[in-house]
């Protein structure tokens, strides 16, 4: 079975070629980690995946993405979205209390009751390793907690919706090496339940939490392969260069 | 050289910071030295809360409640026609329309903000107000709610480009957390970037009724101007502003009449001034 089945993938905004002809595939319950420096198509890359593209007036693709057999361009938009959750590089909580935070996404699907909500939002908490941190101020504004709550608190709401795949966009870049560490502590558990997409600026977070790794070059897929073949053996030289350091 | 040449622009610069305030409060204690002086003639109560405005019959009554409600029937009304459509254009302005509606409704918006006063209140009286009249079977057309209509256009223009700043300065990753949660364009709207910017549309809001409430020419053309306690929103209404405009000119500089006047101006100022430090307060929230 595959999650996700990327085939001839090219994106465009206006003229410029965000992707070149891309073919890959996500399986099952892996951390696919995509690294590559800046401006090689990564973050485009994981956005197709939930179709947040859309938004932009300039994009364009071609090429097939499959989720669960399902063409993506022909699936509901919103319900993709639920199925296929997003953590953001900047952690970006709503305007809301840390309940509702979580329990937002739940309530625009419709559900209201209190109770469904109320164990909702604990699981989702738990989960993202945040409960013990918040359970006395859950009425509090997101806007207080810490950084790197903040980062798990998104992941808690992404969880709540229950999506089958959570995209993480550079999830680590704006927190402390200790939280950095509680949220892959988190991603590493969270695999078991579901299938994850992250996309890094730190190489040996890569190495660290990473099943597969993929190494994204111009708007090209380089390599794909087990992360400890690419940080051991890679086949291509551009990727040792990569993963070495010498550019990026 | 260089020195004397720094102090001298330093002085003339301070000079106009000190002017225009200088200017401000002189206009404030001239309003106040002539408008006070009509309480030595009619108590403060009876004069913001008597229920006739005769001013120059004898003795002369000089309560201003009927203009008040006549400025606040007229201003309550403009509000609600203009808010909702206001909001509601920014909204479609700052989320929904495509690049080319956008630059032409933004223009639109602003040319309705250039149109003088006056003009705007000539098209009402002879487009909106026989309209009014025949509509309702009144005997005239001039009333409240023609005044109104034609002060949400004038609200209108203020509402929707402060209302859509406030909308465009919202984080875009706001829009994006909802968006990748599964929420649909509109629920982001209502529930995510409609609260968000809040504080800058209650401000647009607030300084939209500014600008009702002092506005003067049009209303005195479409309102009607009889100064009496309205009844209903198709009454004729006077307004604080229209009677200071209509009345000035005629009113002996002296007389009762003319500080009753400047005492209305000392009203309105009051009025315009909560509004703006409100509408202050709410963008100074915002930051």
């Amino acid at each position: 079975m595959v999650i996700f089945d990327i085939k001839n993938l090219n994106i465009w905004f206006d003229s410029t070629q965000a992707l070149k002809n891309v073919t890959m595939q996500v399986l099952p319950h892996e951390i696919l980690s995509i690294i590559g420096p800046s401006n090689s198509g990564k973050t485009t890359f994981l956005r197709i995946l939930n179709r947040l593209n859309d938004l932009n007036a300039r994009f364009k693709m071609n090429g097939d993405v499959w989720f669960n057999g399902q063409d993506i361009k022909k699936v509901d938009v919103e319900l993709l979205r639920r199925k296929v959750g997003m953590v953001f590089a900047l952690p970006l909580p709503l305007p809301l209390s840390i309940f509702d935070n979580v329990a937002y996404g739940m309530k625009m699907a419709g559900v209201n009751s209190r109770k469904r909500l109320a164990q909702v939002v604990e699981n989702a908490l738990k989960q993202a390793y945040l409960w013990e941190e918040v359970k006395d101020r859950l009425g509090e504004s997101a806007f207080k907690l810490s950084g790197g709550q903040q980062q798990r608190l998104c992941i808690a709401r992404t969880l709540a919706v229950e999506p089958d795949v959570i995209l993480f966009d550079e999830p680590c870049s704006g927190l402390d090496p200790i939280s950095t560490a509680k949220v892959e502590d988190a991603m590493v558990k969270l695999k078991e339940k579901y299938t994850i997409v992250l996309v890094t600026n730190n190489v040996k977070q890569a190495a660290r939490v990473g099943d597969r790794t993929a190494f994204f070059l111009s708007g090209e897929l380089i390599e794909l392969d087990k992360t400890e073949k690419i940080f051991t053996v890679p086949q291509d030289k551009r990727t040792d260069g990569y993963i070495r350091g010498k550019f990026g | 050289m260089r020195k004397i040449k720094e102090f001298i622009i330093e002085k003339l610069i301070l000079i106009c910071g000190i002017a225009s305030i200088f200017f401000v409060v002189l206009i404030f204690l001239f309003l106040l030295k002539e408008g006070l002086s009509v309480f030595n003639i009619v108590s403060p109560f009876n004069f913001l809360f008597g229920k006739s405005w005769y001013p120059i019959s004898e003795p002369p009554q000089l309560g201003i409640l009927p203009l008040i409600l006549g400025s606040l029937l007229v201003t309550l009304g403009a509000a609600i026609i203009s808010i909702p459509i206001g909001v509601g254009c920014a909204v479609y302005i700052a989320e929904v329309a495509p690049g080319k509606i956008k630059e032409i409704l933004k223009a639109g918006i602003e040319l309705l903000a250039a149109i003088p006063s006056v003009v705007l209140g000539f098209i009402g009286m002879v487009t909106l107000v026989p309209l009014v009249k025949n509509i309702f079977h009144l005997p005239t057309g001039l009333t409240a709610l023609s005044g109104s209509i034609m002060l949400a256009f004038m609200a209108m223009p203020t509402i929707v480009s402060i209302a859509e700043d406030a909308l465009y300065s919202i984080p875009k990753t706001y829009k994006e957390g909802a968006l990748a949660l599964g929420a649909t364009h509109w629920q982001t709207i209502w529930r995510v970037m409609l609260p968000a910017a809040s504080s800058g549309i209650l401000a647009a809001i607030m300084l939209g009724i500014g600008r009702v409430i002092g506005e003067t020419m049009a209303v005195m053309m479409i309102t009607g101007n009889a100064a009496v306690i309205p009844q209903s929103i198709l009454a004729p209404v006077r307004t604080l502003t229209a009677t200071i405009a209509a009345e000035m000119g005629e009113a002996v500089v002296g007389s009762e009449h003319y500080f009753a006047l400047f005492a209305v101006g000392i009203v309105l100022f009051f009025i315009s001034f909560i509004i703006n430090v409100t509408a202050d307060l709410f963008l100074h929230k915002k930051q």
